[in-house]
């Protein structure tokens, strides 16, 4: 009851070339080209100072922007996924709206802001305070484009599990953090850690709305892949993929906790 | 450690699930709250439990007044549908969350949960996960936990619903001894009469948020109080007809008994396979019937007779009796109604 | 009768996870992008249409709208077939390939961008093939087509695959049983089961395409009229400090993302009523 074994090997044989072509083809390419110039080229480039103020600056907005939309996703899924109130269709649409938004408008929402010519500007820089061309605006901008993240993941993965197990828990006596610390969070671990590897992922690797919003001050307000940007416009093609070959590595771990993940929640 | 409920409602939005109901539970008694699907059955048992809220009326446990407690300080034991074991902890863990929440003291709470293992005969079973266990097993940890914090009332919500039948069959009988051994008041609610009859000290009917009859299985049984009663409990047969004389309803040559109607009610008279007398020979019997199927049912036999006017009924009667007479389809018999109940339409 | 706004619930919290919900959206993406038309709001609608309907304006439209068609619709025959192969066939490695169809998604499109121009460009290993049949990928429409097919790849992929696995053979069995062959129980019985599955990755992919930056500057050699899409024009406007003209083009950029999210929202109601009918009627 299937095709036969020459359609078969026809269409796998296509579904891989094309797969090779533009999946596997260009992993390769990022970690050859770092290489290729040998193993001190390319530790020079990661120890370089800008590298590492790259580095720093990509792990605190990352880290700022993971927990804030960690304590809204839990907050958003307890709220829509265990209570039933009017309006609750249009606030999961709301909270989808930036997947929507093309990563260069979400940097630009910012900067029409908090820029100098933007809605809060001439008060921001009366009082000296700095967002745009700066790290507050780097950390918001990468909150914007990873905010429905977890909140996407544990919605549909707490309306599945439905209310039974927290109703039981309240008659067996639970109060309402014991509910939710014994019963419900146990119960969405894995979605938990799912969403956050790819809110953490995405914040990373994020380049158009960073991109707009940084400035490009190098060692001040360059994220990772800003600075592999630059390297490359530069014509510094070694130390460019050096950088890029963290982000690749970075993806490539990503999958393998997400495949994991994906394989532990099944059993 | 009583249940007294007085004058509840419910509404959702437009739907009446619960309308005006009264009734008490006896303390350490059994009781069955019996309804089809829809009948504001499970509302009114959340309702008692605290999980969902009344529009108007009262809830008294154990004589107190707890309309207005909160789920927590009602304690009660609630035995839901699907069981709603937490997936992510054991046997154990999940008979001891109601101590555990409560801080009882470990030892004391490490006591209580052996203790009702061994009353629910799941000794051994502490480690597993609840997905490790089948339905009937699930169903006695629900159970194990929900009477681990020695709740004042138990409520099982369709507690057989979702096992399959002969595990329903053993639970019947083994929650029946349990109740005997706990002594704690249970109200469980159920769409199955033969859970309700079988194992109930009393029984609540219910229908579209009302209850129709309260009694022993007996009363509701022999003696249904309206139509749905007498329709929906056991099998049942009825034909529609109106008085001939004052005192006697006619229908073609069969003859009832009846008062308290006037000429030209409607009148609908029910009576129960059991109750239809079949012989081969007219002895004192006026009406005539044709066999138009017989079935195989175990111990009894029952046979479809047509009775003219296109109606057709059915009647259970002993196999031996069946065989020695020969019945067979096509055959003509002669019928007698031993007892019946009568409703104005 | 009064219409209550929430369902009574003995679970707490719902007043704090609700409030810090709303004020949270408000704050970050509500406000800002109000932000944004009210920006707009302070340009004149002549003005407005001017900067919007330019030649380059419009030329990147143009570019971007039909490189993402194509990407995405690419990505509709390939995805298809991947999601059928990971499906029904069996390979070696098919747990790495199924894992790494997310690549796309996990992968910086900067990362992305860079080593699609390097293997691209005349010199690349793959541009080097397509110089001798005297075909110029990288800093042309093709190289961005290229980009955006890379990053739209897996939406139909991960879109179809749950529907195709969830497909009852049983239907199959009959269709074949009843004479039919594998070409037309595929476009019979198969293909009208999974195709709203189908069109939603198409949207899903052709509406990232539409926003797609990172990955593209890099190929696409970013020449006015020949190579600029239209988030890049933005960008570029940005830079030149012209903040009227990035506010207008990225408002038509917004509306066409939100007309698309509303067709997301319809096809995935679509897919799902046609699958989940049953449970409806669970629910009494």
């Amino acid at each position: 009851m299937t095709e036969s074994r020459f359609i078969r090997y026809l269409l796998l044989s296509v579904a891989l070339l094309f797969l090779g072509l533009f999946l596997f083809v260009p992993l390769a390419t990022v970690f050859t080209r770092a290489l290729e110039k040998g193993g001190d080229v390319y530790w020079e480039a990661i120890r370089n100072p800008d590298t590492w103020s790259a580095i720093r600056l990509t792990v605190l907005a990352s880290v700022i922007a993971v927990l804030l939309n960690l304590i809204f996703g839990v907050a958003a899924a307890w709220a829509i996924a265990k209570f039933d109130f009017i309006g609750k269709n249009i606030l999961i649409s709301l909270i989808d709206l930036p997947f929507a938004v093309s990563p260069v408008v979400s940097g630009l929402i910012y900067v029409l802001l908090f820029g100098l010519q933007g809605v809060w500007g001439p008060w921001l820089l009366e009082h000296n305070i700095k967002i745009i061309f700066a790290v507050p605006g780097i950390v918001l901008a990468t909150t914007f484009v990873t905010f429905p993240f977890v909140a996407r993941e544990l919605i549909p993965l707490l309306q599945a599990q439905g209310t039974e197990e927290e109703e039981a828990a309240v008659v067996l006596g639970a109060n309402g953090w014991q509910t939710f610390w014994k019963v419900t969070l146990p119960n969405m671990k894995w979605g938990l850690l799912y969403g956050l590897i790819l809110t953490n992922a995405r914040a990373m690797g994020e380049f158009g709305a960073v991109s707009v919003v940084s400035g490009h001050i190098r060692g001040e307000t360059n994220t990772i892949p800003l600075h592999v940007e630059i390297l490359y416009n530069e014509y510094n093609y070694a130390a460019a993929f050096a950088v890029a070959s963290l982000l690749a590595a970075l993806a490539l771990v990503t999958l393998a906790i997400k495949s994991y993940v994906e394989w532990k929640s099944e059993l | 450690m009583s249940i007294d409920v007085k004058n509840l409602n419910k509404k959702f939005g437009a739907f009446v699930a619960v309308n005006n109901v009264s009734f008490h539970v006896k303390t350490g008694s059994l009781t069955a709250i019996l309804g089809p699907s829809g009948s504001g059955k499970s509302t009114l048992l959340r309702i008692i439990s605290g999980l969902e809220t009344a529009d108007s009326g009262e809830i008294h446990l154990t004589g107190a007044e707890s309309t207005y407690q909160s789920v927590k300080d009602r304690n009660v034991g609630f035995v839901f549908q699907h069981y709603a074991l937490f997936k992510h902890m054991t046997v154990a863990e999940n008979i001891a969350f109601g101590l555990n929440v409560r801080k009882r003291n470990r030892e004391e709470t490490r006591e209580r949960v052996q203790e009702l293992l061994h009353l629910v005969q799941l000794e051994g079973l502490d480690k597993r996960y609840p997905s490790q266990l089948s339905g009937g097993q699930k169903q006695r940890v629900a159970l194990a936990r929900a009477l681990a914090p020695r709740p004042q009332v138990l409520l099982l919500d369709e507690p057989f619903g979702a096992l399959d039948a002969k595990v329903r069959d053993e639970l019947r009988e083994w929650i029946t001894h349990l109740h005997k051994e706990t002594n704690v008041t249970t109200l469980f609610v159920t769409h199955d009469q033969h859970e309700a009859l079988e194992i109930a000290d009393r029984i609540l009917v219910m229908n579209k948020g009302s209850i129709e009859q309260e009694g022993t299985a007996l009363d509701i049984f022999d003696h249904p109080a309206s139509h749905f009663v007498a329709q929906f409990v056991g099998e049942t047969n009825y034909i529609e007809a109106s008085l001939c004389e004052p005192e006697l309803v006619c229908w073609g040559s069969f003859k009832f008994s009846v008062n308290g109607y006037k000429m030209g009610d409607k009148i609908r008279i029910y009576f129960r396979p059991n109750d239809v007398y079949v012989s081969p020979t007219p002895e004192t019997l006026q009406v005539k019937g044709v066999i138009t199927e017989t079935r195989f049912r175990g111990p009894l036999i029952e046979l479809t007779l047509d009775i003219g006017e296109d109606k057709f009924i059915t009647a259970l009667i002993p196999k031996g009796v069946a065989l020695a007479s020969g019945y067979k389809k096509g055959e003509e018999v002669f019928l007698g109604i031993t007892a019946f109940h009568s409703f104005r339409v | 009768m009064k219409i209550q706004f929430k369902k009574h619930s003995v679970l707490p919290g719902f007043g704090i996870t609700l409030g810090f919900t709303l004020l949270y959206l408000s704050l970050i993406v509500l406000i800002p992008l109000s932000g944004l038309f009210f920006k707009t709001s302070q340009i004149s609608w002549n003005e407005f249409w001017h900067i919007a309907t330019g030649e380059r304006v419009l030329y990147s439209y143009k570019l971007t709208f039909g490189c993402s068609l194509i990407a995405a619709t690419i990505n509709m025959f390939f995805g298809l077939l991947v999601a059928w192969v990971l499906v029904r066939y069996p390979f070696p490695f098919k747990k790495i390939v199924d894992a790494s169809i997310d690549l796309p998604f996990a992968l910086p499109t900067a990362v992305a961008g860079i080593a699609l121009t390097d293997l691209y460009s005349v010199n690349g290993w793959i541009g080097k093939l397509l110089d001798r049949a005297h075909i110029q990928a990288a800093f042309t429409p093709l190289g961005i087509l290229i980009a955006l097919t890379f990053i739209g790849l897996p939406f139909v992929v991960r879109v179809v695959q749950p529907v195709l696995q969830d497909l009852d053979k049983a239907e199959e069995e009959a269709a074949l049983s009843l004479g039919a062959g594998r070409f037309s129980t595929f476009f019979r019985v198969i293909l009208p089961e999974i195709w709203p599955a189908i069109l939603t990755g198409f949207t899903l992919a052709f509406a990232r395409a539409l926003g797609e930056y990172g990955s593209v500057i890099f190929i696409a050699g970013n020449m006015p009229m020949k190579t600029e899409i239209t988030t890049l024009l933005i960008v570029t406007k940005l830079e030149q400090y012209d903040y009227a003209g990035a506010t207008a083009i990225a408002i038509v950029m917004l509306l066409v993302s939100f007309a698309l999210l509303l067709t997301i929202n319809v096809l995935q109601w679509w897919s799902r009523s046609r699958h989940t009918f049953t449970t409806a009627q669970e629910l009494q």
